[in-house]
């Protein structure tokens, strides 16, 4: 997916560090009025009360997905192109599902069909999609800030599914919405996230989110895996992030925790050297009845999806009675209705006050 | 929600105590208009479209002695202009029983343009296909943009487009209460 290179390169602007203080530079930049979000490009400029508004409303959506006819004209006419340059299933049907439930046509650009295999830019297969008059852009992209470039130059808002190292923001609320339903507020509440931090834009992107929240964070997993320098007892003003704590082990990062998340293991992980064997891997970092035993009672059990059973999570815990994967992929959808909502249904005139 | 207009001069047009009897005339005539039909479903339209609806079916319970059930309705997704969509989140929308068949009143606080009665017409469709669908609401303003009229209107008034009904209801706002409010430009929003 990325070499050193990148790594490196990106690492800098990764958002864990600078928590809340990477503005987004938008070319249209006009002062954003409280609710409303024209792009959704990382967690990091989204403010609290944007995150419990989508939030809210995806609480409605999935009152929609669970009718007997999934269909609203909420955005009938609009056109919803979701562009991924990596392989992705729940991500991108968690999109096209959304748009097509609330009447948009969905187009999806496969890059390996699309003129980007003979050599097109981003830059050029962005203009050209906003010369086909598309409402919104849904972009996955290995290359961490794509999404936040191509905002920059196509007046359709952009979503992000996934950039790099950088952040999956759909996925931080969806992740938000699941922990919502199950434990109410997340003020206080110890959620352990367990695995491949350093690579992981989930993990960042829930992070920020989480933090953002109230929540209390800790981290736990492989020094290889960790961001340089996020070691156990690491003081907060070292990694700028008040309420997050680094485990020692991962029974010190569950002992006690309202929630529990762990992270996919990429196999390239072990090929590039961060990794010595899967098999430890598991006995050291694997989610398995006994750890998650030390987590509160019913404490929820979260995956991103897709999951290497056996790895970082054993299968019986993986479809036991605390796993809520398949919740996950659920409010997915709802949550993804409410983005495209929110950004899509920007831009036209309505004098104030029309209806009461 | 139009945080340029400020509020100018505001004048009580209902008491309590006059919404008290508009409800309570209200729940007569759907009684005498369906006579006494048990299907009736009440669906109020979110928010306080449904605390008016829940008032009625006190009533009718009083009157009649039988509870209709009552949902309650967000038609945002089905409206032609879905601009408070980023302000408001939507709300889940409940109907306890499939309308199939079944007489539906449906509620809401104030008509003006019938934009969000339009918009919960067609919502109701995905939940059955009603035998009769009839509109209550408190508080009919006036300045239709659509053709549509009330089956049931607690009080007619009669408003300038720069005015506001603002229902105030005792579950969500301490007071019963309607007040007819002038606003005031006090900015040009881009």
């Amino acid at each position: 997916m990325t070499t050193r290179d990148e790594v490196r390169t990106t690492k800098p602007d990764n958002g864990v560090a600078d928590a809340g203080g990477g503005r987004v530079i938008e070319p249209d930049a006009q002062p954003q009025a409280s609710a409303q979000i024209r792009h959704l490009l990382d967690v990091d400029s989204l403010t609290p009360e944007q995150i419990t508004t989508l939030l809210d409303s995806s609480e409605g959506m999935l009152e929609v997905l669970s009718r007997d006819v999934k269909k609203t004209p909420a955005l009938r006419g609009k056109t919803i192109v979701t562009v991924f340059y990596e392989n992705s299933t729940r991500t991108r049907i968690s999109f096209e599902e959304a748009g097509k439930i609330l009447g948009a046509d969905v187009i999806n650009v496969s890059v390996s069909a699309s003129s980007v295999s003979k050599g097109e830019s981003l830059y050029n297969t962005a203009l050209t999609l906003q010369a086909m008059q598309v409402d919104a852009l849904v972009i996955r992209h290995p290359h961490s800030g794509a999404p936040h470039f191509v905002a920059r130059y196509v007046n359709a808002p952009v979503v992000n599914a996934g950039d790099g190292l950088h952040a999956h923001p759909t996925q931080a609320l969806l992740d938000l919405f699941t922990l919502r339903q199950k434990l109410g507020s997340m003020d206080g509440k110890k959620i352990a996230i367990v695995g491949d931090v350093l690579y992981s834009r989930v993990a960042r992107s829930d992070i920020l989110g989480l933090v953002k929240m109230g929540a209390d964070v800790v981290l736990c997993g492989p020094p290889t895996l960790m961001p340089a320098g996020w070691r156990p007892g690491v003081s907060p003003t070292e990694t700028g992030m008040e309420s997050v704590r680094i485990a020692g082990d991962v029974g010190e990062a569950l002992d006690g925790a309202d929630a529990v998340m762990t992270l996919r293991i990429q196999r390239e992980r072990q090929d590039a050297g961060h990794l010595p064997d899967l098999r430890e891997y598991s006995n050291m970092y694997g989610i398995n009845r006994r750890r998650l035993a030390l987590a509160k009672k019913d404490a929820p059990l979260l995956h991103p999806g897709p999951m290497n059973e056996g790895v970082e999570i054993s299968s019986d815990v993986a479809h036991g009675a605390q796993s809520v994967v398949e919740e996950q992929v659920r409010n997915g959808v709802a949550v993804r209705m409410a983005v495209l909502y929110a950004i899509c249904s920007k831009g036209r005139d309505r004098a104030a006050g029309t209806d009461e | 929600m139009a945080d340029h207009l400020s509020e100018h001069e505001s004048r009580v047009v209902l008491t309590g105590d006059d919404i008290r009897r508009a409800l309570a005339r209200i729940s007569h005539e759907i009684l005498e208009r369906n006579g006494g039909n048990r299907d009736l479903v009440l669906v109020g339209v979110q928010t306080r479209g449904v605390h008016i609806a829940n008032r009625l079916a006190t009533n009718i319970d009083l009157f009649e002695g039988f509870v209709p059930p009552v949902g309650s309705l967000d038609p945002r997704l089905f409206r032609d202009d879905p601009e408070q969509a980023s302000v408001q989140p939507v709300r889940p929308t409940s109907i306890p029983v499939s309308l199939e068949g079944r007489p539906v009143v449906l509620v809401d606080d104030v008509l003006y343009t019938g934009r969000t009665v339009r918009a919960a017409l067609n919502a109701l469709s995905d939940f059955g296909r009603a035998s009769t669908i009839q509109f209550a609401a408190l508080v009919d303003r006036g300045h239709r943009e659509l053709p549509i009229r009330p089956d049931y209107i607690g009080k007619n008034i009669p408003t300038a487009r720069d005015e506001r009904v603002k229902v105030k209801l005792s579950e969500v706002d301490e007071v019963d209460q309607v007040d007819l409010v002038r606003l005031a430009r006090v900015g040009v929003e881009a």
